[in-house]
């Protein structure tokens, strides 16, 4: 400020003078802008030589490289570029943000199971896929979890997640089970058998859990209940509910026997875990034999039990749908009927493993003669078309459903990681769900 | 605008962007006559005039265009989203003026994640700053293959911070990590990482320190090599040992670097959000939100409870937290420093 020195020119200037530099500035400005506005192109799907582009964004593996080249043979005006991401999760925030936005959307998008009830919340965004080719294509409890309030079919079923038990039938023999397949079974019918037993094998194992982690058998033992945390209003009722609140108490009873591994699923620990025998026995929907076989590589005992505690569950398995932003809804919406097919989902199931939801499908040669060298040449595909045809209930899964199973296996966490008494973590669960609310 | 006024400013305007078409143009003759030579001057005057004066504006104005398009807007309509309801599908709702801001100072995890997000601030920032200042001096000195070794620790820099977070996550595992084997060879008892609040924030302290340090001790290398050598002659005659010349030469030649590299850092550590977010499978931040930053409680309301509004309030929370921690750090290494310059 003291330096009086620099300037003169432009202090001595008139006021018209300033006007005009202002002037100046200010065209280059809108030079500017037009420039950058000029970049916008448009991204229509319609390309010069008449052919149709449609986009397929999936996450995780369906299996669809192959069958998208297959299509794109059989119909030479389409083109089909699959956009693939790591997790729902991912693919879940970028959903999310474009139907916030109003566009960016693939032509078709993927939905897991577990998402689908807050999709279907916002079903005006999305096309109405009924039609009377694909009526009675899938399991009943698939077709309902992609049909919203008002009866429109929203999402195509791709796979399901019926669970069986995994078991380690070598740590098994030492702890003086059976060990064979159809034995088995007879430990896994409901869940009193399958603690009890498991506080029989603690005694005589006591450096091996008995299960995974609190996590996979609360969401089992939560997948079998008809309304956990909402009821048909979408009215949160996940603290009024005794059910909830009875698999929150059987669990954390079961931790302080000594049943868990008290390690929170998926993380770091719990997948070394598998190659230093932590536990016998896991909740295992399809999807799991994958990820069983990844994680105990050279492990060897691994079966897989053609039973479940409580009869059948459900965990996972996804929908296609077509977002309403989509410019060829119906070119889409046939690729997308096209896909779920049970004959291509075989082939789906083939290449990357996930079981197909279609009812015609589970009665298919190519799907229950296949076994699994790695769980004892299991006969997987039939084992898990019994699972599938056993699941009876599936939850009802509201918008806030994913909020309040986070928040309930949290609270679980807790207990396993001995911060919190098991009334206490009640407590805080129930200020989380306030806060959800 | 048109060229029949001549003497009116506003035709100079249109012959500044266009200077061939005003001295060529026909002009009528009905106008005062003006002495053609002066008046080519005093255009051709201005108009270098205008080039000296405009110019810089020009080259520097793509920052600021973007700037106001990509910063400025983004920040002011984030405040305008503050104060309404606006769910993330569903769009703007009603004006509900600093309601948000109650519902965040009334949510005991924004607290929480306020708590964490200093802890993992004054854990990742302190230790990186002096760690890169001891570097960059080591660097400084006639060491072999010089190239090589300051290269060398810009390397965890160049690692993506998403393969950081999975290295890191092996060996800060709770029950089969890495580290607490070690510690257990030495008798101490294994630290539950994923569990103890304070052990979470050195954790992923320890990963933020690991990508940032090799960079700022790089730009506080490049300002010491700029210290003129015989300050250093003139200390060592004088009788300064190598560190005393450290403290009482370089730290004051190259404090403004120095408050450069604390105010970036300091921003950079109060938004920590990839190592955090990774740091589990679940991204909240923990069982218990032990390691929750502010940022992940944003992205925590804004797309998994999906209300844009409040997550709106967060952001301007967060920019006002920044602002005052950064002026405040501003303050604090201007007094260290010693005397203004």
């Amino acid at each position: 400020m003291q330096n009086t020195t620099t300037g003169p020119v432009g202090r001595s200037r008139p006021r018209a003078a300033r006007l005009r530099r202002g002037a100046a500035i200010g065209a280059v400005g809108v030079l500017f802008m037009g420039l950058a506005s000029a970049c916008g192109g448009d991204d229509s799907g319609s390309e010069a030589d008449g052919k149709v582009t449609l986009t397929v964004a999936t996450f995780n593996e369906f299996g669809y490289e192959e069958l998208i080249e297959q299509y794109m043979e059989e119909n030479p005006d389409i083109k089909v570029v699959q956009k693939k991401t790591g997790t729902w999760e991912e693919h879940r925030d970028n959903l999310y943000t474009k139907l916030a936005a109003g566009s960016g959307l693939s032509d078709i998008e993927a939905i897991e199971g577990d998402g689908m009830a807050a999709i279907l919340e916002e079903a005006d965004a999305f096309t109405d896929l009924t039609d009377p080719e694909v009526e009675g294509r899938w399991l009943d409890w698939k077709t309902e979890g992609g049909t919203s309030t008002d009866g429109q079919l929203i999402g195509y079923g791709t796979d399901a997640g019926p669970e069986g038990i995994c078991y380690r039938a070598d740590l098994f023999e030492q702890a003086g089970l059976p060990t064979d397949r159809e034995e088995v079974e007879a430990l896994f019918t409901d869940w009193d058998t399958y603690f009890a037993t498991g506080k029989e094998f603690v005694e005589k194992m006591p450096d091996v859990a008995w299960y995974d982690s609190s996590k996979g058998t609360s969401q089992a033992m939560i997948n079998q209940l008809e309304f956990p945390f909402e009821d048909a209003d979408n009215n949160v009722v996940a603290l009024e509910n005794p059910e909830v609140k009875a698999v929150f108490d059987k669990v954390t009873e079961m931790q302080a026997a000594g049943l868990a591994t008290d390690l929170d699923q998926w993380s770091d620990d719990w997948v070394a875990a598998f190659q230093n025998d932590g536990f016998a026995t896991m909740a295992c929907p399809p999807w799991m034999l994958g990820v069983i076989e990844g994680n105990a590589d050279g492990v060897e005992g691994w079966d897989l039990a053609n039973a479940f505690p409580g009869g059948g569950g459900n965990w996972g398995g996804s929908y296609l749908t077509v977002p309403a932003q989509s410019e060829h809804p119906e070119e889409a919406m046939a690729l997308a009927n096209w896909l779920t097919a049970p004959e291509q989902q075989i082939k789906a199931y083939e290449a990357k493993g996930p079981f197909p939801s279609q009812e015609e499908a589970l009665g298919d040669p190519q799907l229950t003669d296949s076994v699994n060298a790695f769980f004892n040449d299991a006969p997987t595909g039939e084992i898990y078309s019994e699972r599938a045809a056993a699941v009876e209930v599936q939850p009802y899964k509201g918008p806030k459903y994913g909020d309040i199973i986070t928040a309930f296996q949290a609270a679980i966490l807790r207990v396993d990681q001995g911060q919190e008494s098991p009334d206490e973590a009640w407590e805080s669960f129930a200020a989380d769900v306030e806060r959800i609310g | 605008m048109s060229l029949d006024h001549p003497v009116a400013p506003a035709g100079d305007v249109v012959s500044t962007t266009s200077p061939a078409g005003a001295t060529t143009a026909p002009r009528s003759t009905t106008e005062v006559p003006v002495p053609r030579e002066p008046r080519r001057r005093t255009l051709r005057h201005r108009l270098s005039r205008l080039d000296v004066q405009l110019s810089p504006y020009l080259y520097i104005s793509p920052f600021f265009i973007l700037f106001l398009v990509v910063g400025l807007f983004p920040l002011i309509y984030t405040g305008y989203v503050s104060v309404h309801q606006w769910s993330l599908i569903g769009g703007q709702g009603e004006f509900v003026g600093l309601e948000n801001y109650r519902a965040v100072f009334e949510d005991r995890y924004f607290w929480r994640a306020l708590r964490n997000t200093f802890s993992i601030f004054v854990l990742s920032s302190v230790p990186q700053v002096c760690i890169a200042m001891v570097l960059a001096g080591l660097l400084d000195t006639q060491l072999r293959g010089r190239t090589f070794w300051r290269m060398g620790i810009l390397v965890p820099f160049v690692v993506a911070p998403a393969a950081v977070t999975l290295i890191f996550g092996n060996l800060f595992g709770d029950r089969y990590g890495l580290v607490n084997d070690a510690l257990g060879l030495v008798g101490i008892d294994a630290i539950a990482w994923h569990v103890d609040t304070f052990a979470s924030h050195i954790a992923i302290a320890s990963m933020v320190n690991w990508r940032w340090t090799g960079y700022n001790a790089l730009i506080l290398l490049a300002a010491m090599q700029a210290v003129p050598r015989d300050l250093y002659e003139s200390a060592a005659i004088d009788g300064a040992g190598k560190i005393r010349q450290f403290l009482s030469v370089t730290v004051p030649m190259i404090r403004p670097t120095i408050i450069f590299v604390i105010i970036t850092t300091t921003i950079g550590g109060l938004q920590i959000f990839t190592e955090a977010r990774l740091f589990d499978n679940v991204g909240l931040g923990g069982s218990d939100r032990q390691w929750q930053t502010v940022t992940l409680y944003l992205w925590e309301i804004g797309w998994r409870v999906r209300n844009l509004g409040m997550a709106s309030a967060v952001a301007w929370l967060l920019f006002l937290f920044i602002v005052a921690v950064a002026l405040l750090n501003l303050v604090l290494t201007r007094r260290i420093g010693g005397g203004s310059r």
